[in-house]
């Protein structure tokens, strides 16, 4: 087994979700060097893969949110350099990043996930709004969630209950992405299932419940403290907590998930959890959800950031 | 062990909120919130993203020497006082200095009349903790500088704007504004002006104007509020006198070094007449004992020595290339639509078709990396959002011209994807989300 001395943790970029990335990346960096290691913050940027390459780290650790971080590039050039990393590798980054994909290989390992389809922009061009539309009304009812088939922190997320705002709530989300993910919305509790993989195999922590003041779990709600209030554990009965929790780990394995994950979920009225997404990297700020349900399981946040440091370098 | 075991069994019984304090604060703060257009600002600070959001100076055309040698004078002749408590009306020495700056609008004041804030910004704060009681009303140009917006809110009270054209505040407007808020029964207490390449819309009231607006105060019994950071930095020829050249009891007037100087010193100013200035002098003590000394010594220091007037010439030649870079890209990459030409200050108000919304248009600029600042910033009401705001000052010319061209790739991409989703009329707006609190560099 290798001594940890040295790890890079990555932080901020050029995502959406760059003040996200920066704050999770202190928390870890902080948490690191407490625990006496020898901890280089860095801001991924044109001298980054050089920097690596010469100084050879014994770990990277990517407080990365938003693309490059979470869609796998970075961790494929990581792969490339030979430098273990924390996190999913870049294959198994790519499929959880991409939200269809996502469903669609959590969905065949037998997991619920909402009734939902993916529309390119390419789609409305070709076909027409109004026939697109038609369509969806068949299917699906209002509340619907559309949401970019890419990205965090709910940016571009429209939570539509009134069909007139479909179109605008589409446009929200390709201002993110050119893909958009138009799904059921399911009425029921909204959950966090955190997946920790400290060595001995993945671990679901306490389930996270949400319950945002405005009643959505939009951008103000997670980075403003105070506006949501958290159950940890959620307050679902043993029985539907176990199954949140096998659910969550079948996500994790189905796409291949390494050392530590989220996956959200909801459960409805009759105790099914839902998948919605599971995060690469998910955020690691002061009111984040891995975060609480790790102390809420008596965990020390410095020892788990560590713990995981030397997974990837022995892993 | 037993603290734990408590929290835990809070969690599990009423949540958490991950604010234990929640419940305490002051009605005040209600809109002091992180928003998401603030953390798209974040991205603005790297290298790659050509920001045209932020009103930074370009502090680089300082010269090093001049500042080097006052900070060391400062440290090296100075210290007892520099180091040391001081003045809550600021030192005697810069005032005197500070009315030689403000001459040249042809402002005539005495060294009494004049206190030294922490930035026009904290003067910003000073004079609405002096006036605003919950519910007032404060009168702005719309658009008006956002962080003011921010500052007046935090008093709880309402910022109601009146309409502008290229040429500022209009007077028929403001009046109009006025008697509606007399007949509704409304408590007005000042009106905030910048009326010199006006934050954000760069245009300058001419000096007609603003004897009707000072007559117009007057009359209604208002005070008038006028902010002056941009008014030396101009371009082909000098701004109308300030306000305040004409009008000592109706006019608290603002000045700074922020944008002459350097933001960084946090220097500024209020004159104001006699009763106000007092209680100025007390709010400043009270909320900082003395403006920070050292800096107020560095920047004497630097107005003693240095040819700050040359100075400011060298600013105006390195913001007139800037603006003439903007309009020209706009002109070439944005043919179709309109904007103001600011004869100087910082800022271009870019307007957009109609059903264009600047702020949802934001995460895509961030991405072809461009940074601006969504017209609702500057809007106490939502308004503002088929505009922007355009800041030219710290980006050399060369990345202006890349950054309108993106801007361009923005906008085009944006009124495609509208066309496309607009085939049975224009795509509803949704309802507008705070603004929260941009960051300084936003503002």
């Amino acid at each position: 087994m290798s001594a940890l001395t040295r790890v890079v943790v990555l932080a901020g970029g050029i995502s959406h979700e760059r003040d996200i990335s920066l704050r999770s990346g202190r928390q870890v960096a902080d948490s690191l060097a407490e625990h006496g290691l020898e901890v280089e913050l860095r801001d991924p940027d044109a001298t980054l893969l050089a920097h690596l390459r010469d100084t050879r780290p014994d770990v990277v650790w990517p407080a990365l949110h938003g693309a490059s971080g979470e869609d796998g590039a970075l961790r494929g050039l990581l792969e490339f350099l030979d430098i273990p990393f924390v996190g999913s590798s870049s294959s198994a980054a790519r499929l959880a990043w991409d939200k269809p994909t996502a469903k669609i290989i959590v969905g065949r390992a037998g997991v619920a996930t909402p009734r939902s389809i993916t529309l390119g922009r390419d789609a409305f061009r070709e076909l027409g709004m109004d026939a697109i539309f038609a369509a969806i009304d068949d299917e699906l009812t209002v509340p619907l969630v559309v949401k970019p088939a890419q990205g965090g922190s709910a940016q571009g997320v429209t939570i539509v209950e009134e069909r007139e705002n479909l179109a605008r709530a589409m446009v929200e989300a390709y201002t993110y992405w050119d893909v958009a993910l138009v799904e059921q919305r399911i009425t029921g509790t909204e959950i966090a299932v955190g997946i920790i993989d400290t060595g001995d195999g993945p671990v679901a922590l306490p389930a996270v419940e949400i319950e945002p003041l405005s009643g959505v779990y939009g951008f103000e709600a997670r980075y403003n403290a105070g506006e949501t209030r958290f159950y940890t554990p959620a307050r679902l009965s043993p029985e539907v907590a176990a199954r949140a929790a096998e659910t969550a780990l079948t996500a994790h394995a189905a796409l291949g998930m390494r050392h530590l994950s989220r996956v959200d979920l909801i459960v409805d009225g009759a105790g099914t959890p839902w998948f919605l997404e599971a995060n690469v990297l998910p955020g690691l700020t002061e009111t984040s959800l891995l975060p609480q349900a790790l102390e809420a399981a008596g965990h020390d946040l410095g020892w788990v950031y560590m713990t995981l440091a030397e997974a990837a370098l022995n892993g | 062990m037993s603290f734990r075991w408590v929290t835990l069994t809070a969690m599990q019984t009423q949540g958490n909120n991950m604010d234990p304090w929640r419940g305490l604060y002051a009605a005040r703060t209600a809109g002091l919130a992180a928003s998401e257009v603030r953390a798209l600002f974040a991205v603005a600070s790297r290298p790659e993203v050509v920001s045209l959001a932020g009103g930074m100076p370009f502090v680089s055309a300082l010269p090093k020497e001049l500042l080097t040698a006052a900070v060391e004078r400062t440290i090296h002749d100075r210290a007892a006082v520099a180091l040391q408590y001081g003045s809550g009306q600021g030192m005697p020495k810069l005032r005197e200095q500070i009315l030689e700056v403000m001459a040249l609008e042809g402002i005539h004041a005495g060294v009494d009349d004049l206190v030294v804030t922490t930035g026009s910004q904290h003067a910003l704060e000073l004079i609405a903790k002096l006036f605003l009681d919950p519910g007032d009303v404060v009168l702005a140009e719309g658009p008006s500088y956002v962080t003011a917006i921010t500052v007046f809110k935090s008093f709880q009270a309402e910022v109601v704007h009146s309409p502008m054209d290229d040429q500022g505040l209009i007077p028929q407007g403001l009046r109009d504004t006025i008697a509606r808020l007399r007949a509704e029964g409304r408590r007005m207490k000042f009106l905030y002006t910048i009326p010199s390449f006006q934050n954000p819309m760069g245009v300058t009231m001419p000096w007609e104007r603003r004897m009707e607006i000072l007559e117009i105060a007057r009359q209604s019994e208002i005070l008038v509020l006028e902010d002056n950071p941009y008014g030396l930095l101009y371009f082909d020829q000098a701004p109308p006198h300030a306000m305040r050249s004409v009008e000592e009891d109706g006019v608290i007037y603002l000045g700074t070094f922020s944008k002459t100087l350097a933001p960084g010193f946090r220097v500024g100013w209020a004159v104001a007449p006699h009763a106000i200035r007092e209680k100025l002098i007390l709010a400043n003590e009270a909320a900082v004992l003395s403006p920070g000394t050292f800096a107020q010594t560095v920047v004497s220091e630097y107005l003693s020595t240095a040819d700050w007037r040359a100075q400011i010439d060298t600013f105006r030649g390195v913001y007139r290339e800037r603006r003439d870079a903007l309009l020209g890209a706009l002109a070439e990459q944005l043919p179709t639509l309109s904007w103001t030409v600011p004869n100087g200050g910082f800022y271009v108000w870019l307007r957009l078709p109609e059903h264009l919304d600047s702020k949802a248009m934001l995460p895509r600029a961030v991405k072809e990396l461009v940074a601006y600042t969504p017209g609702t910033a500057f809007y106490a009401d939502g308004s503002g959002r088929n505009a922007m705001r355009l800041s030219f000052c710290y980006p050399t010319p060369d990345f202006i011209r890349e950054g309108v061209r993106r801007l361009a790739t923005v906008i085009n991409g944006e009124l495609t994807l509208l066309t496309e989703f607009a085939q049975t009329g224009p795509v509803s707006t949704l309802p507008s989300e705070p603004e929260g609190v941009l960051p300084p560099y936003a503002g």
